[in-house]
């Protein structure tokens, strides 16, 4: 597992994508093709199930440790990880267990009909046997999530670099549902197993935020206008008469949306479609919000089916009759999807519209007018753009909306989990309720390092109160917060929810006297 | 026989600062960091080693008294007297005899023999000073033949894909001892910051590997594929984006946890710290058999709680020592 600790040790620390390609490489040649597999099963989220309760791992740790629990939590909060908290506490191991991940892996699934004291008994020897990094690594890959510190996209390159074949065949084997024990490292990685997958998806062809003016992207008419939609992007594939519904994250969701599936059943044709399932409501589109009611349900009932209709917006056309159509132009492809509509008319599907001008000069108004349908702006493809893998400059473009803003203070912040562990990074913010203050959105991100810093230096010195990892500050840093959407909610104490909120900027000319009002913010929900 | 005042650690019967943060007539420093010893003092007293790196951080016209590790004197009929701390260079833990009792400030501290300072010294007190920087359990060193294997390991393994290897530790104590494990590998080069620090290391008689200044002013392509050593303060400055191929490494404490390794997005981060380690906090003031330990600045609250817990009597006090290692650093760095 060495090698494997150091790929990942190195994924995890550097943001240099050569460095990255470079520790991918290295693993490549050293390790073997059954631990290469289980690198990309790990990768594409293909973990065995848990086999061992987190709780009792933190036990037995605390336990090992010799320590008591509250400072194991304290521990904890200041890791933000608990497997990794766990390698840290424990006492350094004076001896090597050398195997393979192959090797662990095998032995942490054969754990499912283990007794508790048998499991115990292999995750501390396990304990006992691991250097810190491995050790941590263990605890991952007992279950839970394993975030491996690089971009599919990252890893394909490297794949395709050291095996000398295509980008984009790389990514069709590696992404789908093949399953760990019905394939090897090297049918996988050179497409043999492919073939005989119905299911595979095709990489999202994605757009970058327009860096241009308008008039500079040339003639108006080579170019295919669209509303961009915020919903779930999707691929929709048909192939031998089997449906097949993949989200943008990887997931195949087809049981989720049982009106689509059922239609694409009756549809005439071999295709893979790429989309948006929307909320559409007497054809107007809802937000996101409303879509979020049917995700993650284990069965979808009659009274959700009608509360929260779905269509799809199909965009284009990826595969067609077999035949990968990528490498085609915008224009054909889009083309061959309007025939497609044609022939097979349908409740729950249809085509993108296209927003058809003579003149660049006409967008803007109707770029400002897209918050009005629930639309996030407007994307620009170019006609005889291909269907790249993943981003390509230049040939498709989003121009969303600029988003809304409101100013308020910072009233609690916690310290960040993983990558920002060291300072304040999480903060919660609260504008006037009247007299009082009110919590009106949590924010990640949108400062720099050192205004991170800064912030975390002011919250040392003024935190009034301690919750946990929970500080409570003296409310006086304003913050202009963005986002892209809000809509009324009762689940939250403000009584509104934000939609991807964010930090727009430090607001050090504003004082806690100028934060806005939650009933003049209320009136932004139309 | 101690008070924590506001200008600093105070010995009632002395009449004496230690390690003060205000301007006082008389300081005892126990070593050179900025966030120990700092400007406006009447009189300093310290180890002959530190003396130096004061003269040259604070002023050459500095009144300075150099005194040797365990060599006694009277200041008002206290004795006090200094004893290797193991930090840094000339690092001192400072002890106080006064009608029988026996009280020690520790500064900084750390437990692991380093090879560069001399080796950390427990002493028998009533009460006792200490730091917590990295008092929580996550936080365990590696032995120094590991940490140097580690460092070794990363350098042979740039040198393979053709980068050049660059580690950003303070120009204090840190920068020494990546220069020692790194010696003989490939040449070192030095930021000047550091190149200063070493002057003071080798008056002290403490002998390092051979090294080169880097002057960033010039050309610095001759660096490439070797090894740079530069302060935290250069970490995200745009200078040392003038090194060739450029991998970069931190060495702290703080590199121990994955989340502050990806926070600092370096490399690599390399666990290696001139602090105790949480075994070596506690390991340590379990050797004084102290009546009552003040816990300064770090994990405080945290630590003090768990040695109350295992029955040691202990107290937090606020002082004000870096608990943020790298923002006393960046001072440190500036004014060099």
């Amino acid at each position: 597992m060495r090698a494997f600790a150091t790929l990942i040790n190195t994924l995890d620390s550097t943001n240099k994508t050569n460095l990255k390609l470079e520790a991918i490489d290295r693993f490549l040649h050293e390790a073997d093709n059954d631990d290469k597999l289980w690198f990309l099963a790990l990768f594409t989220g293909k973990r065995p199930k848990r086999n061992v309760n987190t709780a009792l791992m933190k036990q037995w740790a605390i336990e090992v440790a010799a320590i008591p629990e509250w400072l194991f939590q304290e521990s904890y909060a200041s890791v933000g990880d608990l497997g990794e908290t766990i390698a840290l506490v424990l006492p350094q191991s004076p001896h090597y267990i050398d195997r393979t991940l192959t090797e662990w892996m095998n032995r942490i699934i054969a754990l499912k009909d283990r007794t508790e004291a048998e499991k115990k008994e292999f995750v501390l020897l396990a304990w006992n046997n691991l250097p810190t990094t491995e050790r941590f690594i263990f605890n991952k890959l007992l279950g839970g999530s394993f975030r491996l510190g690089v971009s599919s996209k990252t890893l394909i390159n490297a794949l395709a670099k050291h095996y000398q074949m295509d980008a984009s065949a790389v990514a069709h084997s590696v992404m789908g549902d093949w399953k760990m024990g019905d394939v090897t490292f090297d049918d996988l990685i050179k497409g043999h197993y492919t073939d005989t997958q119905l299911s595979k998806p095709y990489p999202f062809c994605l757009a970058y935020p327009l860096e241009k003016e308008l008039n500079e992207l040339g003639d108006v008419q080579d170019w295919q206008i669209e509303y961009k939609w915020d919903g779930i992007r999707g691929q929709f594939i048909k192939r031998n008469d089997e449906v097949f519904i993949w989200s943008r994250g990887e997931e195949l969701v087809t049981d989720q949306f049982p009106e689509i599936r059922d239609n694409l059943l009756q549809w005439q044709g071999n295709f893979v479609i790429d989309g948006e399932i929307l909320v559409v409501k007497e054809q107007e589109v809802m937000n996101f919000s409303a879509l979020q009611k049917r995700l993650n349900r284990k069965t979808i009932s009659k009274k959700l089916l009608e509360e929260f209709p779905i269509q799809v917006y199909a965009y284009d056309l990826i595969e067609w009759e077999g035949e990968d159509w990528r490498h085609k132009s915008m224009l054909e492809r889009r083309q061959q999807l309007e025939s497609l509509f044609l022939l097979n008319p349908s409740p729950h599907l249809q085509l993108s519209t296209v927003i058809t001008i003579d003149d660049w000069e006409v967008l803007q108004a109707i770029r400002e007018n897209a918050r009005s349908i629930n639309s996030e702006g407007i994307m620009l493809k170019h006609k005889a753009s291909l269907y790249h893998t993943g981003r390509k400059k230049g040939d498709w473009w989003k121009w969303k909306i600029d988003p809304l803003t409101i100013d308020a203070v910072l009233i609690y912040a916690q310290k960040g989990s993983g990558r920002r562990s060291a300072y304040y990074t999480d903060y919660t913010f609260a504008v006037r309720d009247g007299e009082n203050l009110v919590t009106i959105a949590k924010a990640y991100s949108g400062l720099t390092d050192k205004e991170i810093k800064e912030v975390s230096r002011f919250v040392n010195k003024n935190a009034i109160e301690k919750f946990g990892p929970v500080r409570t500050v003296k409310p006086e840093l304003v913050f202009e917060i963005a986002f892209e959407g809000i809509a009324f909610s009762n689940r939250h104490k403000s009584g509104v929810a934000l939609r991807f909120p964010r930090i727009a900027r430090w607001r050090t000319d504003k004082t806690v006297a100028d934060i806005d009002d939650i009933e003049e913010i209320k009136k932004m929900i139309h | 026989m101690l008070q924590f005042r506001q200008e600093g650690i105070y010995c009632i019967p002395g009449n004496f600062y230690i390690d003060p943060w205000q301007p006082v007539d008389f300081a005892v420093v126990t070593h050179g960091h900025a966030d120990h010893a700092r400007w406006g003092m009447k009189k300093y007293l310290c180890h002959h080693f530190t003396v130096p790196i004061l003269k040259s951080r604070i002023g050459n016209d500095i009144a300075v008294q150099g005194v040797s590790y365990n060599e006694s004197l009277y200041i008002n009929d206290v004795k006090v007297s200094l004893h290797p701390a193991g930090h840094i260079v000339g690092s001192a833990q400072i002890r106080m005899e006064y009608k029988g009792k026996v009280s020690v400030v520790s500064g900084d501290y750390k437990t692991q023999n380093d090879g560069l300072s001399t080796p950390f010294e427990p002493i028998k007190c009533h009460e006792f000073v200490s730091e917590s920087t990295f008092g929580l359990p996550i936080y365990n060193w590696l032995s120094v033949e590991q940490q140097n294997q580690q460092m070794q390991n990363w350098v042979l393994q740039n040198q393979a894909n053709g980068k050049t290897s660059v580690f950003i530790g303070y120009s204090l104590g840190k920068a020494q001892r990546i220069m020692k494990a790194l010696s003989g590998i490939s040449p070192l080069h030095v930021h000047y910051s550091i190149g200063k620090l070493n002057e003071a290391y080798e008056s002290a008689g403490v002998k390092l590997p051979a090294y080169h200044i880097i002057n960033f002013q010039e050309d610095i392509k001759h660096v490439d594929k070797g090894i740079v050593i530069v302060p935290p303060a250069l970490a995200d400055s745009k200078i040392i984006n003038k090194i060739p191929h450029m991998a970069n490494a931190i060495c702290s404490g703080w590199m121990q946890v994955r989340g502050s390794r990806r926070w600092r997005s370096a490399d690599a981060g390399f666990a290696i710290s001139d602090h105790a380690d949480w075994h070596g906090l506690l390991d340590a003031i379990k050797t004084t058999e102290a009546e009552n330990i003040y816990i300064t600045h770090g994990q405080t609250a945290v630590f003090t709680k768990y040695l109350n817990e295992i029955g040691i009597s202990a107290e937090e006090v606020k002082t004000a020592f870096g608990n943020e290692e790298e923002e006393v650093e960046e001072t440190k760095a500036s004014k060099l």
